[in-house]
C-alpha cells in the first residue's frame, strides 16, 4: 500500500479533502505537521490548499520557510513525488521547487467554479495516467492563481514538456492558459485546480481521479 | 545603533498589475484625470541595528530579496527612513 503524507501548515484548509481522496484511491495517508523535519517513509507528499501562515506577505512566502520544507525539498530533489494543490502550488513556486509565480487573478476576483482542463503532457507524476488532449472538469477556488513567468522560463517550460495542464478557457489571466506545471524531472508538480474535490460523481464529478490515481501510483523515486 | 529603513516592493516591469490597472481606471470617475502608469506595491518600515547606515541598508536589501519580495515577479529597494 502506498503511503502518502499530507503536509499541514497553520492555515491549510484542504488537508482533509486530500486525505479522503487518498483513502478513496486505496492509499494510506497521514498528516505531516509543518514543524516536522523528517518525512522519510513516504512514497509521495501533498501540499494541500488553504492559506498557509495566513497568506501574509504573499501566498506561500512564509510557508516556504516552515521547517518541513527542507525535508520536502530533499525528497523532491531525490526524485520523490511531490504535489502542490492551489496554495500548495504557490508554496512550491515560492520555495523554488517549481518555476514561475502565482499572481492575483486578472479582474481581481476570487474565483470558485468548475473549469475545463486540457492535459498537455503526461510526463508528470500527476498526469501520467491521463492522455494528451484529454479534457477534465475540475474546480478552482483561488484569488492568486494567475501563473506568471518570464519569456525564457516559458520557452523552457514548453521545450522540456513541463506544462502539465492548461485551461480550456482561461479564467484568471494565467500565462499560456497554464493551470499546472511540473519540474524538469516531472516528479514535482503543482496546479491551481482542486482534483481532490472532483473524486465522486455524486459530488459533481470524478475527473480528478485520473490525476490523483496517477500520482498515488507513481513509481517510487522515479525521475 | 538603530537605523530606520524603508523597503519598497514593486512588480517588475512587464509583469501585469491588475491592482494598479483597476485603481487607474477608477480615478477618472472621481475627477482625477491625467493619471497614468499606476503601479501598486508594498512598503515595509523597520529599524535595523547596524554599525552604519550603509550596512543597515545592505541588510535590508538582503532580507528584502530573501523574504519581502519574490524576485520572479518583484523588485525590492531599500532606502533610509525617518525616526518615529
Amino acid at each position: 500500500m502506498k503511503h502518502i503524507g499530507v503536509v499541514v501548515f497553520p492555515g491549510s484548509n484542504c488537508e482533509y479533502d486530500a486525505l479522503a481522496a487518498m483513502g478513496v484511491l486505496g492509499a494510506q495517508a497521514d498528516f505531516i505537521w509543518h514543524s516536522e523535519t523528517d518525512i522519510s517513509g513516504y512514497d509521495g507528499v501533498i501540499l494541500p490548499g488553504g492559506f498557509a501562515h495566513g497568506d501574509y506577505l504573499r501566498p506561500g512566502a512564509l510557508a516556504r520557510f516552515s521547517p518541513v520544507m527542507t525535508a520536502v525539498a530533499e525528497f523532491a530533489n531525490s526524485g520523490g513525488a511531490v504535489l502542490g494543490i492551489c496554495n500548495g502550488f504557490q508554496v512550491l513556486t515560492e520555495a523554488g521547487l517549481l518555476p514561475g509565480a502565482l499572481q492575483k487573478n486578472r479582474g481581481l476576483t476570487f474565483l470558485c467554479q468548475p473549469t475545463t482542463l486540457i492535459v498537455e503532457s503526461t510526463k508528470s507524476v500527476l498526469t501520467r495516467g491521463a492522455t494528451i488532449g484529454q479534457e477534465l472538469i475540475v474546480p478552482i477556488n483561488h484569488f492568486s492563481g494567475a501563473y506568471t513567468c518570464d519569456d525564457a522560463t516559458y520557452r523552457a517550460l514548453e521545450e522540456n514538456d513541463q506544462i502539465a495542464l492548461r485551461y480550456k478557457e482561461n479564467p484568471n489571466g494565467s500565462r499560456g492558459d497554464i493551470a499546472g506545471v511540473a519540474n524538469v524531472g516531472g516528479n514535482v508538480v503543482g496546479l491551481m485546480p482542486h482534483p481532490e474535490r472532483a473524486m465522486s460523481n455524486l459530488l459533481g464529478g470524478a475527473d480528478g481521479r485520473v490525476l490523483l490515481e496517477g500520482f498515488v501510483n507513481a513509481p517510487v523515486g522515479a525521475r | 545603533m538603530n537605523y530606520p529603513v524603508i523597503v519598497d516592493v514593486t512588480l517588475r516591469q512587464g509583469i501585469a498589475d491588475p491592482e494598479g490597472a483597476t485603481i487607474e481606471r477608477a480615478l477618472p470617475a472621481l475627477g482625477f484625470t491625467g493619471v497614468t502608469h499606476m503601479r501598486a506595491g508594498k512598503s515595509f518600515r523597520m529599524d535595523i541595528e547596524a554599525p552604519d547606515e550603509a550596512s543597515a541598508l545592505e541588510k535590508a536589501t538582503a532580507l528584502a530579496e530573501r523574504l519581502l519580495s519574490n524576485p520572479v515577479i518583484e523588485n525590492a529597494t531599500a532606502r533610509s527612513g525617518t525616526k518615529g
